[in-house]
């Protein structure tokens, strides 16, 4: 074998290695997305709660009317279940693409160590809502969240760690500073999500494309 | 050289098998062919041949009524993996100079 032949036998062998571990089909462009339904989500709750008959500061609604927080709850549902769709569906969609199924051991160690803390962290923010305690609603999803994804981020592109700490950076920050929920949450689940999976599509997406 | 290499990876999809359990806990039959696009009956005589120099480890179980076999790599096979990686690069460190 002569140096070259090597040197690439060397490479196959350790991508072999990363990509049996990790799943590689998880689509930036899917992360673009996700953050544009939860920008125009936010939208939505914003004008639900504060409307616009108001001057600028003042509420037209509050949280703890019931019909506003069904709304909120609604918004924030169809959210999520547009994104988690999304990511299914282009994820697969790039999986085909690079010749591999959406269902490995890689995907299933993802499910795994994402499910636990988004698991808890869904049934307390469920606790909160009925106890009435909205306060730290927002940063309790961005914490949760974050752990999520600085779990998961062992299994896949090492890119979604990092999106996990400044989820919780946020998160911590939004608790301190009461009131302010909806801005940081747009800013985690809206603004971060464009710009990491901008990153992820930049980085991984197009050379499968 | 080459004599140095171990007899049990000079077969491409032998190596391909080691590089993956020694990089995860363990690894099904079906989840293998689809990485590393083999079929059945080839990838089942390679795992006999590691399984045959206990390089790696066999567990079946039941997913409902289905078996499910896994593999993973022995102590003794990632020692062999380890030293058969480190030839290579030494071999290419070697060249360079």
């Amino acid at each position: 074998m002569n140096h070259e032949q090597l040197q690439s036998e060397l490479l196959s062998i350790r991508n072999l290695m990363e990509r049996s571990a990790k799943f590689i089909s998880l689509s930036g462009l899917s992360g673009i997305l996700a953050g544009c339904y939860a920008l125009v989500g936010a939208a939505l709750g914003y004008r639900e709660v504060y409307g616009f008959a108001s001057k600028m500061g003042y509420r037209d609604h509050y949280v703890t009317e019931e019909e506003v927080l069904v709304k909120l709850i609604v918004i924030a549902s169809t959210v999520l279940l547009l994104s988690v769709g999304t990511a299914i569906w282009l994820s697969a969609r790039k999986a085909r693409k690079q010749g591999q199924g959406i269902w490995n051991p890689a995907s299933r160690g993802l499910l795994k160590a994402v499910g636990v803390p988004l698991v808890t962290g869904g049934l307390f923010v469920l606790v909160m809502i009925v106890r009435g305690t909205y306060g730290l609603v927002a940063p309790a999803c961005l914490i949760f969240y974050g752990l999520a994804l600085v779990a998961g981020g062992q299994y896949t592109y090492r890119d979604v760690k990092g999106l996990g700490v400044l989820q919780i950076a946020l998160g911590l920050l939004a608790a301190c500073l009461p009131g302010y929920g909806i801005i940081f949450w747009s800013l985690g689940f809206g603004v971060l999500h464009i710009l990491y999976g901008f990153i992820m599509y930049f980085k991984y997406d197009r050379r499968v494309a | 050289m080459l004599e140095h290499f171990d007899k049990a990876f000079e077969n491409r999809v032998r190596l391909q098998i080691m590089a993956v359990l020694a990089a995860n806990e363990r690894y099904d039959f079906n989840a293998l062919k689809e990485l590393l696009g083999v079929t059945d009956g080839n990838l089942a005589s390679h795992l006999k041949a590691l399984e045959k120099v206990a390089y790696i480890e066999v567990n079946k179980s039941f997913v409902g009524r289905k078996t499910n076999t896994s593999y993973q790599a022995s102590e003794k096979g990632k020692k062999a993996f380890a030293k058969h990686l480190e030839t290579l690069e030494n071999l290419i460190k070697q060249q360079k100079q």
